[in-house]
This record gives structure tokens, C-alpha cells and sequence, in this order.
């Protein structure tokens, strides 16, 4: 297998962006992945989002681990730079990334066995740390690369290929993302891209770490009867607490909704989250009643989508650490060599 | 009883003490007061993996002659821990002296005949001028130096000025501690006579500074533009990263904003460090982690990824007794052929290797450019011996008009002019390519990074012919880095010999010595200190005029003798390895033995030395 280019033709008809992109621009290699396979549908989500958001897609950096979702960024965004790092690891990359250049939008690509296994600490710590970034999981409950193992986001009685039934409990992403302070958390199904492009677009704006855990079926190894991550189990088990609408700080915001139905929650970049409610009583700004209604739709048999919770007011890791505005890799010898005085006073401190 | 020892400016003192009595500070105030009055010292603390109430020792030697390793035997003991006390009783040469605390009275059998017994009743002292339990501790420290101090004749000017500047800012501390010195002073005056060791003030410390090499690497780093720092504390490293802050703080924040130009993470692991570093070299900043051996063991993933991505990174491995988790406060070197070879797969990686703090901070700033010039890991190899404890060094230097040397890298502009860029794609013939910082160019420079097989221009491909082309030039790349890592320094016998000896890192204050020794017993042999890996021709050369060669070396299996066999495919029967591999740094009496016994059994000049 080798790298497959796309070619560059297009339809001159297809429509522009602001910065004069049309979609096409925002793509990438030829997937190789299986076809029918919900990666590719995050994919494509991504595409659009980016290209919807009128992101110039160099100013993207996009990291990933290792496994079938973190093949993915080869297959869009091919202006950007890319690093499929190693298993699990890629929280760390990418933190290292942006601590050098605070000014790109950082992508973090991964996958169930890379977030929720291998790099369950790096996931954990890189949350915690607050890292500016879009931290994607693309979660199907399976090792597809090495051929169908459970991952530790299989549910507990889950059924694998063979029939076999997963004994030990489901880690759940979007609930430690919550206790361990992300201020974006949203979870979505692969399957459904009016909710996933908004989402992955309110994520790419939003200032500070934002986790969304999508459900992505893996139509070679986990999408049978007896499978709790098939596209039949989710679409039978979806339950959305609101649907989302991002409204850039250029648009008009109107006012199409009833009082009390609709939440407005504006970003850090004046970005506005338009969140029309589905779950009663279902408030996106609190993350302990989050989690509690999290814990008990879960037990219900339910899998909770949408916008789970949002900080627009979090602050980031450059913030914590208070850097200076210039990216790190584009200060100069003068900002970072002391020089020969300096040096010679700390020498005489020595004596 | 053996004539007691009378020295002036040589001799060796140490201090036995209760980890966490706050006797660290009152020995180096001695140490320091030495080297104020132009005698140079070599002090070492000797320490457990411990914070509180293990045995801990601090040895002072004092050389006007200017060695600074570890001389072995103990002239004046300064016991001050009951729990070691029969072992450091053992430790004191015929003839020297123990200073002890006489409070409460010792039976005559714990003493020895052969040397002379100073007792002072140090604790009874301090309880009758303080009243506070700390108080009593910490100037009880400060009331044996003074004793020492009278003892040794030492003067009190040096003494009080340091104090003086030690509590700079605290001055309400600065007369009490000047008084427990008077009152060390006055008693050693009142109830003992001088003894037969002196320090007379000299002139043998010129322009040197004292500082630990594990904060000149830290300097170093400053220098050498690093700006992203990943780390996980770990003894002996872990005061890399420390100084790192406190220099940054100081001289990298921005003057107008008040802003820091660096940024440092303490990170969950070692895995998560060394990641942070990848990302952050990736992306055009220069970054580094401070590890010891359990810390590169664990980062070998991440070091093959950068050998084989090319993304710059460095590592300052402090290394101590290993295997496992070893002996952590001890010192060894015996990391390098994990970091010569990290990670699965063909892969190698450069070394440098300091001998003291002076090279600390000149290797520190050095390894980032070779870092960005190399795109690759670069392990600075510091040791426990040399990284925490204080050590007199030549000056740092800066040359004003010296500027980072940031690799190859492709700017927009270039990409602009219509540079080709494939970033694998060796166009000069040294093996090293071009790259781009993310975010570089709207259309020209982007490539995903993998550490899956790559052709030149990054495409994924399990080819073979593409991948064999990647890693001979990968191999070409290694052999460029000979010519920029720091080139071996050889010292020539004063007669020619067929015999000569390789060393490197910390092993170099001991050489210096016991080359001397040799040397002043008609013993011959040129020397070769080795400063970097991949070696040089300069060392196959040297091990090639001679017939035999000693390869010194602080680790059991002789790492840097199986590099040398390696690299160079050397005979190994002859390279004779010399290992020292006990947890303490290398002796010039070490080395004076082992090389002795091994050269000539049958020459009259070596059996005196032997002897």
C-alpha cells in the first residue's frame, strides 16, 4: 500500500469560502480505510467544518496516534501540516506543538484503543492541562487494525464478532473529560453529520480543550447484532440533548426560537453557540448536573449526544503559563541569547 | 601512635551527618571559604535516596595543587552521626584527626590509637545560647565550621563575608550565625591546640567559578535559545529543569510585558516529557527534557520516532547507578549504550560528553544547534558527580556574534521563490534534508510527519528500494554529525609510549591526576578524552599508534569500550577495560592502581606506585 494523491480536478462551478477555498481544498489523500467505514464520515465532517468556518487550512496543525482513526489526517486537510505520532501519545505531541506556536488551531485526531488504553494518561493529562486544541475520538469500541479486539470503551456485555461477550466495564470518555476539567465536551455519532459538523465547528473555536468523542461504527469488526457501538444500536439508542447551531461573530444572529427553548453561548472569539434544547431541563454550563444526567441516561441504556457542557470564559495552558504573544518558535537570537554581559555577571555571582 | 598528619592545603575533610539536619548550607559556607582564600576544592555530597534522618556526607578535599576528583581517605572527620559512626571512625587515615561532638561521653573503645581525638561539646553549647530545638540544630552546623575554622587556621574574613552574603535579604540572620562562629572559634581556642592540617590563602583558584553541572546545563540551555522544557522529576535531573526556571525567570522574561519567552511543563511521565519535546520541536522551538537512565528507558519510543521523523530534540541524561531503579543518588556511567542506540530498529543517536560544568553549559548550548542542524536527538550525558555537586570551572564564555544555528529550514519565502521541498530529500549529499514549520506556506511545504517508512518527499511507502535509500542517508546523516559534535582532546605523554589511555565525562578530574602520578613515577602514556559520539577518525587514529590501550570508564560492562569495538570494529583484546562501578566517583588512586597493576607487573616504578 502506498500513498494515494487525489487528484486536483474539480467542478468550476463549486462554491467558495471567504478566503476563496472551495471544499476540494480542504481534503486530503484518497482514504484508505474500509469503505462504508464512520471515520471517513468524521472525515468529511472536519472538511466541511473547516471549509464552512473559512479556515485557512495551513494555519491548521493535525496530530494523531496510532490505529484506523489516526490514519485519518492523511485524508484531509492536505495544506496542513501533519503528525501521525506514536500510540497514545499523541495528547503530548500536540501539547509540545502548541507550547511552540500558540497561534495555529491544533486538531488532535485519535481513536479509542490510542485515548482510551495506551494514552488514557496522556487523554487525561492533556485535558487537565487545559491544551487550546480540538481533541477528536473517534470511538468504535474495537481494534480494527489488529482485527477486532475489544478496546476499553467497549461496553460491558457488548458482543464481539465472534460472539463473544465483553466482560470488563466501559471506560466513558466524555465522563472523565468532564471531571477532569475540558471546557468544550460534546459527544456525536458518526452517522449524523447535521449534529457532528456543527460540533466539530463550535470545538475548532472554541479557546481551551475541547473533547468530542464520537461514536464512529467499524463496519469490518463491530457493526454485527449483539455490538453496543453498531450504527443500528446507536441510531436506536441516540438521545440528543439539544441541537446545535454556531453563529459567526460576522453573522446576524436571529431570533427564530421560542423564549426558554434556546440557549446562547457566546466563545472567546465571538463565536455564538446556538444550542436549541431536546432534553428538558438540560443546562450545557453546569458540568456537575452534566455528569449526574450523564451517569443516569447512560444507565438507562441511553448514549447521550450533543453539546454536553461549555466554558466559553476557560482559559488555556499559554494563559496558565503566561507566555508572551509571539509564537516560541518565531522569537529571534536578540529575545533569547542573554549575551556575553549577562553571562559574565552570572559568572562573577559564581565567585 | 603514627605521627599525626601535618598538610597545608591538602587534605581531605569530611563531614558525616543526619540527612535534613540543616547541615548542607554550614558545610558548603566551609567549602566556600576555602576557595575565597584562593584554594581550590573539590566538594562532593554524599547522599541517600532519602529526605529525612539517613546518613549523608559532605567531603571537602582541599588541593592547592587544583585536583578536583574524588582523592579517596578521609585526613579530618567531622562526625556528627551516631548511626555511621564506628564506619566513619574506620574511614580516617593513620595519623589524621576526628572532631566530634563530646556532650555525651563516648566509651574508649569506639575511638582509635592511631589518630587524634578533638571532641567538643557542641550540643551543650548550643543549648545554653538557645532555647529553640531548631535553633540549637541549625547553628550547631554553624558552630563546628567555626571550630574548623580556628583548627585549620582558616581566616575569619572569608568566613563572615560569605555569611554575610548567604543571608543577603534575611540580615537578621547574619549576626547570630556570626556569632555561633565566634563561639565555635573562641571554644576550639579556649580548649584545643592547632592541628597538623592548614589552609594557608593562595592564589590557585584565579577566575574559576563553583557551580553544579547540572545548573550550567540549565545555563547552557538558556543560551542555546531552548524555549520549551518537558520534564519529570527524577534524582539526579531534576535540578536541570529547576535552574532552568530560575534562569529563565531571569533572564527570559519579556522586559516590556513581563511575560515569559519559555515555557516549562512538568509532565505526568517521562513518555509525556520527551512527547512535549517532539511536538514542540516539530513545530520550530527549540525544546529538551532532563532525564536520568529509568527516565530514557522509558522514552525509547519517542527517540526512535525522532531518529526516524527528523525532528530535533535533546536530552540531558544525568545518569546514576543503574540497573532498574539502581542507586538513585549515587553516580555512574553507564547510560550510554541505551541512549547510543535507543529504541527498536536501526537507530543511533549523538552524544556529547562534559567533563565538568564549564563543558555543561558550552555542551548545553551546543546540543540544540546540533539538534536543528542534525534534526535528530542529541543526549548531553552529564553524570551524577558532575551534575549535582558544586565544582570550580573555567568561566562561561559567549561570543556576541555567535547566532542559533536553525538547520535547514525552508521559510515562506523561499517556498515562495520555488524551492523544491521534499522533506526527506537529501540535496547537498550530507544526508540531511530540508524542512518546514507547520503553518509555514498557504500552499507549498505541508507533509504529514509519520513514523511509519517514508519516501523522500514524506509519502507514505513500504517500498524497499525507498526505504533503503531513507536509511543509508540516515546513516550519512550520522557520519555529517562527526564533524560537528566536539572532536576528542588528546595529551601526550612527555615521552612516546605505546601505551594510552581513553576516558570521558567526569572520569577527567581523575585522569588529570593520576596521569601525574604515573607520570612522576616514569610511567608513560597519552591520553584521549573523548567528547562526543559518533567518534571521530581522531580516535581510531590514536588507538591505532598505540599497542595498548586502558579505556577508563565509571559502569560494569565497559559501555564506552563496547562503542568504541563496535564503531570502530576494533580489536577488543586491545582495548583493556578499567571500570569503576561502585556508586562513588572515580579516584586517581583508583586509576593509579588498576592502570599500574595491569601495565607491567614486573616494573620496579609501578610496584612503588602500587605501594
Amino acid at each position: 500500500m502506498t500513498f494515494l494523491a487525489k487528484p486536483k480536478l474539480h467542478h468550476p462551478g463549486l462554491p467558495t469560502n471567504a478566503l476563496g477555498f472551495n471544499r476540494r481544498d480542504y481534503e486530503g489523500a484518497i482514504s484508505t480505510l474500509c469503505a462504508g467505514c464512520g471515520h471517513d464520515s468524521i472525515s468529511a465532517g472536519i472538511i466541511q467544518a473547516c471549509f464552512e468556518l473559512d479556515l485557512p487550512p495551513h494555519r491548521i496543525a493535525k496530530l494523531s496516534g496510532i490505529g484506523c482513526s489516526s490514519k485519518t489526517p492523511a485524508y484531509f486537510l492536505g495544506s496542513s501540516h501533519g503528525f501521525n505520532s506514536v500510540h497514545g501519545r499523541m495528547p503530548s505531541v500536540l501539547t509540545g506543538a502548541n507550547l511552540a506556536n500558540r497561534d495555529l488551531i491544533y486538531l488532535g485526531v485519535s481513536g479509542d484503543g490510542d485515548s482510551a488504553s495506551i494514552g488514557f494518561g496522556q487523554f487525561a493529562h492533556s485535558i487537565r492541562r487545559s491544551v487550546n486544541m480540538t481533541y477528536v475520538v473517534e470511538n468504535n469500541g474495537v481494534y480494527g487494525l489488529t482485527k477486532g479486539q475489544f478496546s476499553a470503551t467497549s461496553d460491558k456485555g457488548s458482543k464481539s464478532k465472534k460472539g463473544v461477550a465483553n466482560t470488563d466495564q466501559a471506560i466513558d470518555l466524555v465522563s472523565v473529560a468532564l471531571q477532569l476539567g475540558a471546557s468544550f465536551v460534546a459527544r456525536s455519532f458518526s452517522g449524523d453529520k447535521h449534529q457532528l459538523i456543527p460540533i466539530l465547528k463550535a470545538a475548532l473555536t472554541h479557546q481551551g480543550s475541547a473533547f468530542i468523542d464520537v461514536i464512529s461504527p467499524c463496519v469490518a469488526f463491530n457493526n454485527h447484532p449483539g455490538s453496543t457501538k453498531s450504527f443500528d444500536y446507536v441510531r436506536a439508542h441516540n438521545e440528543a440533548v439539544n441541537s446545535l447551531d454556531l453563529i459567526l461573530e460576522r453573522d446576524e444572529i436571529v431570533a427564530d426560537y421560542q423564549p426558554g427553548t434556546v440557549e446562547l453561548v457566546t466563545q472567546h472569539d465571538g463565536s455564538v453557540l446556538k444550542l436549541r434544547k431536546l432534553a428538558e431541563h438540560y443546562d450545557p454550563s453546569d458540568r456537575l448536573s452534566a455528569m449526574t444526567y450523564l451517569q443516569q441516561r447512560q444507565a438507562a441504556g441511553e448514549i447521550v449526544t450533543g453539546v454536553l457542557y461549555v466554558d466559553p470564559e476557560a482559559g488555556d495552558l499559554h494563559e496558565h503559563l503566561d507566555t508572551t504573544a509571539t509564537p516560541l518558535n518565531q522569537l529571534g537570537d536578540a529575545a533569547l541569547v542573554p549575551g556575553a554581559a549577562a553571562l559574565a555577571a552570572i559568572n562573577a555571582s559564581l565567585r | 601512635m603514627p605521627k599525626p598528619l601535618t598538610r597545608t592545603n591538602d587534605f581531605v575533610v569530611r563531614f558525616a551527618n543526619v540527612n535534613g539536619s540543616g547541615s548542607a548550607s554550614a558545610n558548603a559556607l566551609f567549602a566556600k571559604s576555602i576557595i575565597r582564600m584562593g584554594v581550590p576544592v573539590a566538594a562532593r555530597n554524599i547522599f541517600p535516596s532519602n529526605i529525612q534522618g539517613l546518613p549523608t556526607w559532605y567531603e571537602v578535599r582541599v588541593s592547592g595543587a587544583g585536583w578536583l576528583g574524588r582523592r579517596g581517605g578521609v585526613d579530618l572527620m567531622v562526625a556528627m552521626n551516631p548511626q555511621t559512626w564506628d564506619e566513619d571512625i574506620a574511614s580516617i587515615e593513620p595519623g589524621g584527626y576526628l572532631f566530634y561532638d563530646s556532650t555525651k561521653p563516648m566509651p574508649a573503645s569506639k575511638f582509635r590509637e592511631d589518630i587524634r581525638i578533638l571532641g567538643m561539646p557542641l550540643t551543650a553549647i548550643c543549648n545554653r545560647a538557645y532555647s529553640d530545638p531548631r535553633q540549637r540544630q541549625l547553628f550547631k552546623n554553624i558552630v563546628y565550621v567555626g571550630a574548623l575554622s580556628w583548627l585549620l587556621d582558616m581566616e575569619t574574613a572569608a568566613v563572615e563575608a560569605l555569611i554575610a552574603q548567604q543571608f543577603k535579604g534575611k540580615d537578621a540572620l547574619i549576626a547570630p550565625n556570626i556569632q555561633a562562629l565566634h563561639m565555635g572559634r573562641d571554644a576550639a581556642a579556649e580548649h584545643m591546640k592547632p592541628i597538623g592540617l592548614k589552609v594557608q590563602a593562595a592564589e590557585g583558584v584565579g577566575d574559576r567559578i563553583y557551580i553544579e553541572g547540572n545548573a550550567a546545563a540549565a545555563l547552557g540551555a538558556v543560551y542555546g535559545g531552548a524555549t520549551v522544557c518537558a520534564w519529570y522529576p527524577i534524582t539526579p535531573s531534576t535540578s536541570v529543569a529547576e535552574a532552568f526556571a530560575r534562569y529563565c525567570k531571569k533572564l527570559r522574561t519579556e522586559p516590556e510585558t513581563g511575560k515569559a519567552l519559555y515555557a516549562i511543563v512538568q509532565a505526568e511521565d517521562e513518555i509525556a516529557s520527551i512527547g512535549m519535546v517532539t511536538g514542540a520541536g516539530w513545530n520550530g522551538a527549540r525544546a529538551f527534557t532532563c532525564t536520568s537512565g529509568p527516565g530514557v528507558s522509558l522514552m525509547q519510543e519517542f527517540i526512535g520516532l525522532s531518529y526516524f521523523a527528523e525532528i530535533p530534540a535533546v536530552i540531558f541524561d544525568v545518569q546514576r547507578g543503574g540497573p532498574s531503579t539502581g542507586m538513585p543518588t549515587r553516580t555512574q556511567q553507564a547510560d550510554l549504550l541505551i541512549a547510543a542506540y535507543a529504541s527498536h530498529g536501526d537507530t543511533k543517536h549523538p552524544m556529547l560528553f562534559p567533563e565538568d560544568p564549564n563543558e555543561c553549559f558550552h555542551f548545553g548550548a551546543l546540543a540544540f544547534d546540533l539538534a536543528d542542524r542534525l534534526q535528530t536527538t542529541i543526549f548531553v550525558m552529564l553524570d551524577l558527580d558532575i551534575g549535582m555537586n558544586e565544582w570550580l570551572t573555567a568561566p562561561f564564555e559567549w561570543d556576541d556574534t555567535r547566532t542559533l544555528d536553525r538547520g535547514k529550514v525552508l521559510s515562506a519565502e523561499d517556498l515562495e521563490a520555488g524551492a523544491e521541498f521534499g522533506r526527506y530529500l537529501d540535496v547537498d549529499g550530507d544526508g540531511i534534508p530540508y524542512r518546514t514549520y507547520p503553518g509555514v506556506h498557504p500552499e507549498r511545504g505541508a507533509y504529514v510527519t509519520r513514523g511509519t517508512s517514508h519516501d523522500q518527499y514524506a509519502r507514505y511507502t513500504e517500498n524497499g528500494a525507498a526505504y533503503v535509500e531513507n536509511v543509508d542517508r540516515l546513516t550519512r546523516k550520522f557520519d555529517t554529525a562527526k564533524a560537528l559534535i566536539p572532536a576528542p582532546v588528546r595529551r601526550n605523554a612527555r615521552r612516546a609510549t605505546p601505551n594510552g589511555v581513553i576516558y570521558f565525562g567526569s572520569t577527567s578530574a581523575a585522569m588529570q591526576e593520576a596521569l601525574q602520578t604515573l607520570e612522576s613515577k616514569g610511567v608513560h602514556l597519552d591520553a584521549l578524552r573523548i567528547r562526543g559520539f559518533p567518534f571521530q577518525d581522531e580516535v581510531f587514529d590514536f588507538i591505532a599508534e598505540h599497542e595498548q590501550l586502558f579505556v577508563v570508564e565509571q559502569n560494569r560492562d565497559g559501555q564506552l569500550r563496547t562503542l568504541i569495538v563496535n564503531e570502530g570494529g576494533i580489536d577488543p583484546a586491545k582495548l583493556v577495560p578499567v571500570l569503576h562501578y561502585d556508586g562513588t566517583p572515580i579516584t586517581a588512586r583508583f586509576i593509579v592502581g588498576e592502570l599500574a597493576a595491569s601495565m607491567a607487573r614486573d616494573m620496579q616504578p609501578l610496584r612503588e606506585v602500587l605501594r
